[in-house]
């Protein structure tokens, strides 16, 4: 029997501290005992000589200073992992919670993982069609990319995620090396049952393992929950050469976890009250997607965050812009618009794309074309504010037919239905279709044997 | 070891409190815990003494031991550098991966350059000789573009005594003993230390004469960068810092480069390690990678290396602009290391200032900053040392400390735009609200070697561009057929100034690097068609027609169409310009 403490010295706020103790290792599991009834887990956050700091996961409430025993495990946290975890559902701490058995294994990994030797990376090279253009177009998704979607409350992010998980196609991935990780931090219980009615209905749901921490579990779990699904998504890909599509949602949530525990913990915040490690946390989730040289699976990330107020410049979408390796942002005037995807073309980017996509992957026209429709686009912007102030008539012929490509390219480029699945050589062709609305001598990030191959002038 | 010991008493993620440690020095270098975890020692008061702890602490206990090793945090510098790439406190991570494959372990250890390998060195001094401190007394060709010179240390000097014979030997092998002043002898191998912190002595400082040259053409004719200056190059995700990092430290004409990847991501240091191996590098027909040493201490490695990479790096630096080199540093980003200062300070429980940033801030960005320069070395060679630091301010407001400082000690400023970026204007340079504090002093250099009408193109350019940007709000309210004739022009050319001159693409072959003649020439190109089209406008000429020409897509297409050794191309483009407008003209009268 391990040694128990009876006495605590302080409870508050989802952490308790208590002194006297020896031989204890920073980050340990701790457990605790209430009024034997009922134990749950804590970690040790923080060591002053013999006091320890001890962060509770399944939350403090009903804990006093004295009707709890509380036992040092010995062990860093870590969750048991097999290929039986394929279509069952866990906790923010990998226990289950769909009524079925425990995992036994005796594999056991450390949730927090440990930074990927750059030198043992193998670069992203090869493209994931998701079938929806402005993504494969313009903001290709690279397999081992960790790519993030912007959205804003109420915009159609997880529909656009459920959409990207049914239709994305990695080369020679079937049935039998393919998974999707999912981790949902602080999500409605409704969110979370649409994610898991749509993985249902495209037939994915064996392929699928799920984290789920819900708006009203605990907060200290959602610190955990995406720690255990990329643990998981580390197992698969580097283990068992499978592709693994990660999702996590939402990461505002997350940031707002951290935020609640840093301030119980007295720490200095920085920025908006976070704390001023909320870059490297983010980086030690997001890092953790990638190739590694000589192992075949991969990782592949599509973290989610609503931005506060819409503000791409808010601490956590901007931080997650500098790790990530670029951003698919969503707009809420074109969701308004009723424009599906409301992908907002300016901002977003990939920016491992420029290596995986060209004649070797998809089309030889490929990156001279999505530089094309950026700056047409970005010149339709402009053209739109001139309009708003002299009127329509008076802009330039020229001006006039860029409002029309603006017009088109949102309409029927960005736009598309929810189970539309467009292959990228139609893509591309309704790229060069659109582009044809504009004058040939507009296009001027296009090779010219390019355009003579793909140019219709249909807007004469 | 020294023989200290103390006892872990607090742990705190990367920060500890150890007891026991009053005979601990300031920033000693120490070992924590049974798996010998690498820290820093950050202040000591009275028998309590914090660490700073360069790997994970997790699963640290309370009274582990914590011993000293007497020495400050140092890298060791002697050849096998080059080509390489290293952790922020110098471990190699080749070798920390044929140890532990794939992820980063803990408790790894103190490694550093290879101390195997059998290293070609050719001996330059004979018994009997008296040197000092920064001579070289043999030298080893490292890559066969840069022959590494072994020098003596600092404060070192006598009569040697005892030189071995050329030939192969490893990094800790005696090839020279020397004899001091006081009798006492000393053994030189191919390999020394020096404290990271400490910048390395030169006989003195020399003003800065001459650019850098980048093949970038927003830079060197915009925007020059000295050799021996401080850049800074601010920008918000997605505005291209790291992509314009890459070009520089592919195609400047520094001898060695240092390229710290400070914080940011890991694929980003994977793509370099397989781009530059394949890149030659244009003046010495070698792979690039033969001149560059990488360190990568990505976002999700320790962030109390982070704070040290940088000066990792700058001692790198340090000692090649020693052996008569210029060196260019690529620090991406200084944010990144910002941060980390921040990080660490937030957990010493220091009284923070702006945005939580210690107060010390802008002392280290100075410090950092000022170990650039162009310098008379201790051996008596000219050379130099320049520091580009990307900074990440975040939302990308510049308004933020991290830029704000930097702007203080940096002498050119690029800022990365966020709106030329969306337009997808590559490199997205803001040619309006950057600045150079260097175009006085290069003026003499560019008159001599490019042309004596260089700095007077680029002052009528610039002016052409300032001119455009206040048109343009005009514009954006009426409409651009308002304007009058020469206006009208101006905006033609300015819009040719950006599309056919600051635009570059990095991507394409002819475009990613551009020699300094070239630069000149398209400018005059430019210059050409102004000012016949200003002939034009003048006998009422309207500017649709000559806007209309042909000619006008071959001035935009020039910087693909004319290869760098076939610049006499652009002396026809130039006539044929003018010919053209001089038809249009006689038709007119």
């Amino acid at each position: 029997m391990r040694k128990e403490y009876l006495k605590l010295d302080k409870v508050e706020g989802p952490l308790i501290v208590l002194s006297g103790v020896n031989n204890v290792s920073y980050g340990e599991m701790v457990s605790i005992r209430i009024d034997d009834e009922e134990i749950r887990k804590g970690k040790v956050i923080k060591i002053e000589g013999n006091q320890a700091i001890v962060q509770v996961f399944e939350g403090t409430a009903g804990i006093s200073t004295s009707n709890s025993a509380v036992a040092f495990t010995g062990e860093l946290m870590s969750i048991p992992l097999s290929k039986e975890i394929l279509g069952r559902t866990f906790n923010g701490t990998g226990e289950p919670i769909d009524g079925s058995y425990q995992i036994i294994s005796s594999v056991r990994e450390n949730i927090n993982g440990r930074p990927i030797n750059p030198v043992a990376r193998k670069y992203p090279r090869n493209f994931i069609q998701t079938g929806i253009s402005p993504i494969d177009a313009l903001m290709t998704l690279i397999r081992g990319q960790k790519l993030p979607i912007f959205s804003g409350n109420g915009i159609a992010h997880d529909e656009l995620a459920a959409q990207i998980v049914r239709q994305a196609k990695i080369k020679d991935a079937d049935s039998d090396n393919f998974a999707v990780v999912f981790g949902a931090m602080g999500i409605r219980h409704d969110s979370a049952d649409y994610f898991m009615k749509s993985f249902q209905v495209s037939g994915v749901l064996d392929h699928v393992v799920m984290y789920v921490n819900t708006a009203d579990d605990p907060i200290v779990e959602r610190i955990s929950t995406p720690r255990c699904a990329l643990t998981a998504a580390e197992y698969l890909a580097f283990q068992n050469d499978m592709h693994v599509l990660v999702i996590l949602t939402d990461m505002t949530s997350y940031a707002e976890a951290l935020r609640e525990i840093s301030s119980a913990k007295e720490e200095v915040p920085s920025r908006k009250g976070y704390p001023g490690y909320l870059y490297s946390d983010l980086s030690t989730l997001y890092e953790r997607a990638g190739m590694l040289k000589g192992k075949e699976g991969s990782i592949t990330l599509i973290p989610i965050l609503t931005m506060p107020n819409d503000d791409i410049t808010h601490p956590i979408p901007d931080l997650t812009g500098f790790i990530t390796e670029g951003q698919i942002v969503l707009n809420r005037e074109l969701s308004q618009k009723g424009i599906y995807p409301p992908i907002e073309l300016l901002p977003s980017l990939s920016r491992l794309m420029k290596d995986g996509i060209g004649a070797d992957y998809t089309r030889e026209d490929h990156a001279d074309l999505a530089a094309q429709i950026y700056a047409a686009y970005s010149r339709v912007q402009d053209v739109r504010s001139l309009s708003q102030i002299i009127g329509e008539e008076d802009i330039s012929d020229v001006d006039k037919r860029y409002l029309k490509f603006g017009r088109e390219l949102e309409n029927r480029f960005i736009s598309q239905e929810d189970h539309e699945n467009r292959s990228m050589i139609e893509t591309l062709d309704l790229g060069w279709k659109l582009l044809s609305i504009l004058p040939v001598d507009e296009l001027d990030r296009v090779k010219l044997e390019y355009l003579q191959k793909y140019y219709r002038n249909e807007g004469e | 070891m020294n023989g200290n010991e103390g006892y872990v008493r607090e742990i705190n993620g990367p920060v500890i409190k150890g007891v026991n440690m009053g005979s601990f020095k300031l920033n000693e270098m120490v070992t924590v815990g049974s798996h010998k975890l690498i820290g820093e020692i950050v202040s000591i008061e009275g028998d309590i003494a914090t660490v700073q702890v360069y790997e994970e602490t997790e699963g640290l206990r309370a009274g582990e031991k914590i011993l000293g090793t007497g020495n400050p945090l140092s890298v060791t510098l002697g050849p096998g550098m080059l080509g390489n790439i290293f952790d922020g406190i110098q471990r190699p991570l080749q070798r920390i991966n044929s140890i532990s494959e794939y992820f980063i372990p803990e408790g790894i250890g103190l490694l550093s350059l290879d101390d195997e390998k059998k290293w070609e060195v050719h001996l330059v001094v004979k018994s009997g000789d008296r040197v000092q401190a920064g001579d070289v007394y043999a030298t080893v060709q490292e890559t066969l573009s840069i022959t590494h010179k072994l020098m003596v240390p600092y404060r070192m000097s006598g009569v040697v005594v005892e030189a071995n014979y050329d030939g192969l030997y490893s990094l800790n092998e005696s090839i020279v003993v020397l004899e001091r002043e006081n009798k006492e002898q000393i053994c030189l191998t191919l390999s020394s230390k020096w404290p990271v912190r400490r910048p390395r002595p030169v006989k003195k400082r020399i003003s800065i004469y001459k650019p850098l040259i980048t093949g970038q053409r927003v830079i060197d004719s915009f925007y020059p960068i000295a050799k021996g200056g401080t850049v800074g190059l601010p920008g918000g995700f997605g505005t291209g810092k790291t992509m314009t990092q890459h070009q520089l430290a592919k195609w400047c004409d520094a001898d060695i480069i240092i390229y710290i990847g400070c914080g940011e991501r890991g694929n980003e240091m994977t793509n370099v390690l397989e781009e530059f191996p394949a890149l030659i590098d244009p003046r010495t027909q070698r792979p690039l990678m033969e001149r560059t040493i990488l360190i990568a201490n990505t976002s999700n490695m320790p962030v109390a290396a982070r704070e040290a990479c940088i000066y990792t790096g700058v001692t790198m630096a340090e000692y090649y602009r020693d052996m008569g080199y210029d060196v260019a540093i690529m620090a991406d980003s200084t944010s990144r290391w910002a941060e980390a200062l921040r990080e660490i300070s937030g957990r010493l429980e220091e009284m923070p200032a702006e945005e939580g940033f210690p107060a010390y801030l802008p002392s280290r960005l100075a410090e950092f900053y000022e170990r650039a320069g162009c310098v008379e070395t201790l051996g008596g060679e000219e050379a130099s040392v320049t520091i580009i630091g990307a900074v990440s301010p975040p939302g990308g407001d510049f308004s933020e400390p991290v830029t704000e400082n930097t702007k203080r000690f940096v002498t050119t400023f690029l800022a990365l735009d966020k709106k030329l970026a969306y337009g997808r204007h590559y490199p997205a340079i803001n040619y309006l609200t950057s600045y150079s504090g260097y175009i006085h002093i290069l003026e003499d250099w560019y008159n001599e070697n490019v042309s004596s009408d260089m700095m007077k193109l680029r002052a009528k350019m610039m002016r052409l561009l300032q001119e455009e940007d206040k048109l343009n709000e005009i514009v954006q309210l009426v409409g651009e057929d308002i304007l009058p004739n020469d206006q009208a022009l101006v905006l033609e050319t300015a819009r040719m100034i950006k599309k056919g001159f600051l635009q570059q693409n990095a991507l394409h072959k002819e475009d990613t690097f551009v020699v300094l003649k070239k630069q000149y020439m398209m400018l005059k190109v430019i210059d050409v068609f102004y000012e016949n089209a200003l002939l034009c406008v003048k006998m009422g000429i309207p500017v649709s027609t000559i806007r209309k020409q042909d000619i006008l897509q071959d001035i935009l297409k020039m910087k693909y169409d004319v290869p760098n050794d076939q610049l006499d191309l652009l002396n026809r483009l130039m006539e044929r310009i003018t010919e053209t407008y001089q038809s249009i003209r006689q038709k007119y009268e």
